[in-house]
């Protein structure tokens, strides 16, 4: 490991961090870009492997970078991609939205925000499309998806003990 | 800006210690199996009535036009609404720290060992499951503004932009984000 390796992961990880409007998976192209093509810590397959492993595990889908951290540097890198990818956006919003909620133009907030909301829910419906349609592939899977938007709406029921269902499904190779 | 069904008549919790923000975001963060939305709306809105729908929405949608991960920024948010910057540096520890050390423990075990055939299917069938639970919030959060024609039109072409155009969500958010709010602006006057 070359001692920079740390400056370069800080580097990278904090421009992300600026630039990633819309979340993290905005930025999973140019992630790919960074960590294979330009500083070659991971090959394509384990790039593609690692965003599984980020995505399976609980916890904001931004843990990628730990993982490209790891990777590259191990725990000390880890912790400085993290922290790099998450500090300077957490900085802004904390001023953001200070400076938000000082405003006593209540008006115009209102209309911001009935602006905005249609906007959120759009790309909410479509991850969740997005989400579907890599991960089902059989009426297992689309069980699965059923069973835990029914959970959700239609329950109070915690819909985590379909994710063990889930798990052990896969683990036998049920589906 | 009358006629639009808001649902606002949840009772709220008015007063959040850093303490439980912390804790609170603790189990956020290791329920949070695909995606981490649906468990902190469930959290926030439904078990401990932080927020009501509509200002989850609001604070949700402000945090989206600012960069890093959404949900990160949420935390933050919430965070400094009920405790100040102690506040918010409680909630976004308890939300990061548990995950961290998981996708870290599994990023050195695959190190060792790889991934199999076995945790493939595990992942795609966890995948089919988060599905259904980010279906479920899209409906929760829309519901609110399904009687609002313009909020619909939006909502879709936002959709479309991504599902069918595949457009990055840098660009639909630039886009679509000021439009938007320009015609609410219309329809406020």
């Amino acid at each position: 490991m070359k001692p920079d390796v740390l400056g370069v992961l800080m580097r990278h990880f904090v421009l992300l961090s600026l630039v990633a409007i819309g979340g993290a998976n905005a930025v999973v192209p140019e992630m790919h870009r960074l960590a294979v093509e330009v500083e070659h810590w991971m090959t394509d397959r384990q790039f593609a492997e690692l965003f599984a492993l980020a995505n399976a595990a609980p916890g904001p889908n931004v843990l990628m970078v730990c993982l490209i951290g790891f990777q590259a540097a191990g725990i000390a890198g880890a912790v400085v991609a993290t922290l790099a990818m998450c500090g300077p956006s957490c900085l802004l919003t904390y001023f953001a939205v200070r400076r938000w909620e000082k405003s006593r133009n209540e008006r115009l907030k209102k209309i911001v925000q009935r602006g905005l909301a249609p906007v959120t829910i759009g790309l909410i419906a479509a991850s969740a499309f997005l989400l579907a349609r890599a991960a089902v592939h059989d009426w297992l899977g689309a069980a699965l998806t059923a069973g835990t938007f029914v959970l959700m709406t239609a329950t109070r029921y915690n819909p985590l003990w379909l994710f063990g269902v889930a798990a052990v499904l896969g683990l036998l190779g049920i589906s | 800006m009358t006629g639009a069904p808001m649902t606002e008549n949840q009772t709220v919790a008015d007063e959040v210690t850093a303490r439980d923000l912390f804790l609170g975001f603790l189990k956020v963060g290791t329920q949070g199996f695909g995606g981490v939305l649906p468990w902190a709306r469930r959290m926030i809105v439904e078990e401990r009535h932080w927020l009501s729908e509509v200002d989850f929405t609001d604070l949700l949608s402000l945090c989206q036009l600012l960069p890093g991960p959404n949900i990160v920024n949420v935390s933050v948010a919430i965070g400094n609404r009920f405790a100040g910057p102690l506040g918010a540096l409680a909630a976004v520890t308890g939300l990061m720290a548990a995950p961290f050390a998981i996708v870290l423990a599994l990023g050195m075990l695959y190190a060792a060992y790889g991934t199999s055939e076995a945790l493939g299917s595990v992942f795609r069938d966890l995948g089919a499951a988060a599905a259904g639970l980010v279906l479920a919030t899209a409906w929760k959060v829309a519901k609110p503004y399904v009687r609002r024609p313009e909020a619909m039109i939006v909502a879709a072409l936002a959709f479309v932009a991504v599902v069918i155009f595949s457009w990055p969500l840098l660009y639909v958010v630039l886009v679509l984000a000021p439009l938007s709010v320009a015609w609410a602006w219309r329809l406020a006057r």
